[in-house]
């Protein structure tokens, strides 16, 4: 069980205000969709989530502990590219997960441990449709291939929350359908929190359960870095949860 | 007629291009030297080619009268080995420094400026006190190259380790990586190939710290002869002496390419 909550959040850049008075509870296995126009906070809501950036007032809670101040591996990413290991091939990628958790030491497993992490690997490997592909680097992939590695790096090591900045934003329209039917699969089937940050409305009302628009609601035409922009809809929707 | 950087040579074109100003070159010293020494059979600035190929004979295959060594031998040894020990040590310096600098803030604050300016100081200005601290013999040339490569290759190991997307480091950690573990899983292996690459940009001064070493100071080494039989007007030494130096030069930087594409394929797709 994952519960977020965001309160009397504010995120100011010197005199620049991003973000006021952010409030916000969302429960477990949600798949939030964020949409606004271009510098209005969204990626750095998502940032703050990520732990890469702190709030400048108010508090991000995560099961009512406050947000740690540094990327963990409870809060998976995927980023609109650049992301993956360019040194390692597609199943060392997706491996590197499982190293990093069970050999603290020097990142490789070895012998039965090995084997098991080749095992699960491979597993969401074929999940996410990269098999024929495992012994190739991601410099060979094409864009979706390589989101779709993307995801499934972030997915392996179980977050509680996982995080998408626009993560089909620099794919071929043709391929984002798929890429929907995947992450939603993945998402049924670790009932992780998904927060997607997206320029597309369609792909925000297809996928979510819960859309945020953040906008700002006054606007100072003389210094418009006077005030910030907050969640201005919060909308339930229908999604795709399975039902159990 | 298609423009001039639309119209490319063919690959024996290129082949025969490429081959066209050694040849010219070669052509141009034969005839100057055949002209020079028609009007003077002594004259030793310009030698010919026999004379040069009879020197190249008696350094490389005959013993020396005085100390029994083939000269051309223990000269190359001697140089390759002060150069790859600087080289091996400027390396593993320039790996770890770069790498601290680049992956941890703390360490950047401290050192960054401070290579900086090193990397300033020119180390031929400092060979007089290389001399005096550790003395005339190995150590002081080695630490010439030491010195004079080092913070070249710090700082641009620096730079591409702060080059490597954020993206990445950040993925990394939300798939729990340490710091440590981030250096040795993350980093450190997209370096290697980085290093071959400044590796070779610095071979060319390595080179030059090496030769200028030798000749103030040495008993043997391919810049030290160089100096010595400058004396002498002895070009058919000096001549083939250049030449072999390039050669090594140029083996060296093809082996480092080599090596670059065989062990990082990744790093060629980029």
């Amino acid at each position: 069980m994952t519960q977020v909550t965001v309160k009397h959040l504010w995120k100011e850049f010197g005199k620049q205000v991003v973000l006021e008075n952010v409030n916000l509870h969302i429960a477990d296995h949600e798949f939030v969709t964020i949409v606004g126009a271009s510098g209005c906070g969204k990626t750095t809501f998502l940032r703050m989530l990520l732990g890469i950036e702190s709030p400048s007032r108010g508090s991000f809670l995560i099961d009512g502990q406050p947000l740690a101040d540094e990327p963990g591996p409870d809060r998976g990413i995927v980023f609109q590219r650049y992301s993956l290991f360019p040194h390692l091939t597609v199943m060392k990628n997706l491996m590197l997960g499982l190293e990093l958790r069970d050999a603290r030491l020097f990142g490789r497993l070895f012998g039965a441990s090995r084997r098991r992490a080749l095992d699960k690997a491979r597993e969401l490997l074929e999940a996410v449709g990269l098999q024929s592909a495992a012994d190739k680097y991601p410099a060979q992939l094409s864009g979706g291939m390589q989101q779709r590695l993307s995801i499934a790096q972030s997915v392996i090591r179980e977050p509680k929350i996982l995080l998408l900045d626009e993560p089909f934003g620099a794919l071929d329209p043709g391929i984002t359908a798929d890429m929907h039917a995947l992450i939603i699969k993945l998402w049924n089937i670790h009932k992780m929190t998904i927060f997607m940050v997206t320029h597309d409305l369609k792909e925000s009302f297809a996928l979510g359960t819960r859309l945020l628009v953040f906008d700002k609601v006054r606007v100072d035409p003389q210094s418009p870095e006077r005030f910030g922009a907050t969640i201005t809809f919060n909308i339930p929707l229908k999604g795709h949860r399975s039902s159990p | 007629m298609r423009r001039l950087i639309n119209q490319r040579p063919g690959r024996g074109g290129a082949v025969m291009l490429s081959l066209l100003p050694f040849v010219l070159v070669l052509c141009t010293y034969l005839v100057y030297s055949h002209a020079r020494l028609l009007e003077n059979p002594g004259d030793k600035l310009l030698p010919a080619p026999s004379t040069i190929a009879s020197t190249l004979h008696r350094y490389a295959f005959e013993e020396d009268e005085r100390s029994g060594d083939y000269l051309f031998w223990t000269d190359t040894v001697a140089s390759l080995e002060r150069l790859t020990a600087a080289l091996a040590v400027s390396a593993v310096l320039g790996l770890s420094l770069g790498l601290a600098i680049g992956v941890v803030p703390y360490v950047r604050a401290t050192l960054a400026p401070f290579v900086a300016a090193l990397s300033l100081i020119p180390p031929l200005a400092i060979l007089p006190i290389l001399f005096i601290v550790v003395g005339l013999g190995e150590l002081a040339k080695i630490t010439l190259i030491v010195i004079g490569v080092t913070p070249v290759i710090v700082r641009d190991l620096a730079m591409r380790t702060a080059e490597l997307p954020a993206e990445q480091i950040i993925k990394a950690q939300t798939l729990g990586a340490s710091s440590w573990q981030l250096v040795i899983r993350v980093v450190l292996p997209q370096l290697w190939p980085r290093l071959i690459d400044v590796l070779r940009l610095t071979l060319g001064s390595a080179w030059l710290f090496l030769i200028a070493a030798e000749a103030i100071a040495s008993t043997e080494g391919l810049g030290y002869r160089i100096f010595l039989v400058r004396r002498y007007l002895a070009m058919d030494v000096i001549l083939p002496y250049v030449a072999w130096i390039t050669l090594l030069a140029f083996s060296m930087d093809l082996l480092l390419r080599v090596v670059r594409a065989k062990a990082f394929g990744w790093a060629a797709q980029q």
